[in-house]
């Protein structure tokens, strides 16, 4: 039961993009087309469930045993940008498919502020390895679902007119807030 | 050799030309985090201006000894020291303020902001002159952050810093201090900021046709 608190929790009630403010960069750079976006969504569900397997374990038996906690950012930062690094070379060996569906994606997670906010947020509230994977889960499709809302949204956007000053970025802050407004209804239901 | 643009310049582009959220849109994330409240808007922006200054004089002292490829890994590194000794300092310091920035004062190391100025600039060009361009693209920052946070707590609380401005009877905007609020006012100051620039630009064009 905890394990479904914590993953709901992270996907709508504390949704990472929408009240957290973690991930604005891909969520304005990559949010013009829903295909991209469910491609951006999914790397980045990818690459959280296993930052926060080895962020949990670099936390536990590394950092925790012999009082390191001072090298928590950068070993968490270290270990993040290899780890895109080597899932991409993975990926590039296993699925060629899946590669070009993600590729271009994988290399821009590495400076992606929602999974080293992760890796943080799990480390702060000291989280099982269980809880961490659902947490990172959660986290990963609350991101995935803002994300391709704002597509869509966008895509429709086009056809609106919008005034010349407010094309572009302006627009998607003032749609995303108002995403925040009806994403704060998601607040009561636990 | 490019033409050496004056010091003073590299100061001030900072602060408007150039402007790290109005102009180039980059540290949105802190940006619109944090801005709950002026005085957490402050400490934000002092905490990001020191590890930009510092970062940028040491990525500029060893930019010649550092080989291309790895150049991006050493960076971070040097990044992430200076965002730990900010994060110890402040939890040893002000721990409120400490705690109500929570996680992202150690996320200051993947703001663009940092990063974008030691590729785009500290890495080509001389110490003294990459501190200067920091101290500028710092100041703007903090001063985008003041703004902000100053709107949103006006608006939100009555306050600026704390201290009463509005009178009792205005009703607060408690969306202004939600998540919500932050997007809408980052949005409208970004149109804003672009009505503005357009409309100095046709201004000036027409002082040129009618000098003609």
């Amino acid at each position: 039961m905890d394990l479904i608190i914590i993953f709901i929790g992270a996907a709508l009630i504390n949704n990472f993009v929408l009240s957290y403010f973690l991930g604005i960069c891909p969520f304005i750079g990559v949010s013009s087309k829903i295909s991209s976006a469910v491609s951006m969504g999914l790397a980045v569900i990818f690459v959280m469930t296993i930052t926060s397997i080895v962020s949990w374990l670099i936390n536990n038996l590394i950092l925790t045993p012999y009082h390191l906690e001072f090298l928590t950012i950068p070993s968490f930062i270290l270990v993040i940008a290899s780890l895109v690094q080597f899932v991409e070379m993975v990926i590039k060996k296993v699925s060629s498919a899946i590669y070009r569906a993600l590729g271009i994606f994988l290399p821009l997670i590495t400076t992606n502020c929602a999974i080293l906010g992760l890796a943080l947020f799990a480390q702060m509230r000291d989280y099982t390895l269980i809880e961490s994977i659902f947490f990172a889960l959660g986290a990963g499709s609350g991101f995935t679902l803002a994300l391709v809302i704002m597509a869509g949204i966008r895509e429709e956007l086009e056809l609106a007119n919008v005034p010349e000053p407010f094309q572009g970025a302006p627009i998607t802050l003032i749609v995303a807030g108002l995403l925040a407004l009806t994403f704060m209804g998601f607040a009561g239901i636990i | 050799m490019k033409k050496q643009v004056s010091l003073h310049y590299e100061f001030l582009k900072g602060l408007w030309e150039i402007h790290p959220i109005f102009k180039q849109a980059l540290g949105l994330c802190p940006t619109l985090a944090v801005t709950v409240s002026a005085i957490n808007g402050l400490a934000m922006g002092l905490a990001t201006t020191f590890v930009l200054i510092f970062s940028s004089v040491i990525i500029s002292s060893i930019r010649k000894i550092v080989p291309s490829q790895v150049r991006i890994a050493t960076y971070i590194l040097i990044i992430s020291t200076f965002v730990t000794i900010v994060d110890l300092v402040m939890k040893a310091k002000f721990p409120e303020l400490s705690k109500a920035l929570g996680p992202f004062i150690p996320l200051i190391v993947v703001n663009c902001l940092i990063l974008g100025r030691a590729e785009a600039f500290a890495s080509k060009n001389r110490i003294f002159r990459s501190f200067i361009d920091a101290l500028g693209n710092g100041t703007g920052f903090l001063l985008g952050l003041l703004v902000l946070g100053s709107i949103r707590e006006l608006l939100g609380t009555k306050c600026i810093f704390g201290f009463q401005i509005l009178p009792d009877g205005f009703s607060t905007w408690m969306v202004m201090i939600l998540p919500a609020g932050a997007f809408l006012t980052l949005g409208l100051l970004l149109g804003f900021a672009n009505a503005y620039t357009k409309w100095k630009k046709e201004k000036s064009k027409k002082e040129i046709l009618i000098t003609n």
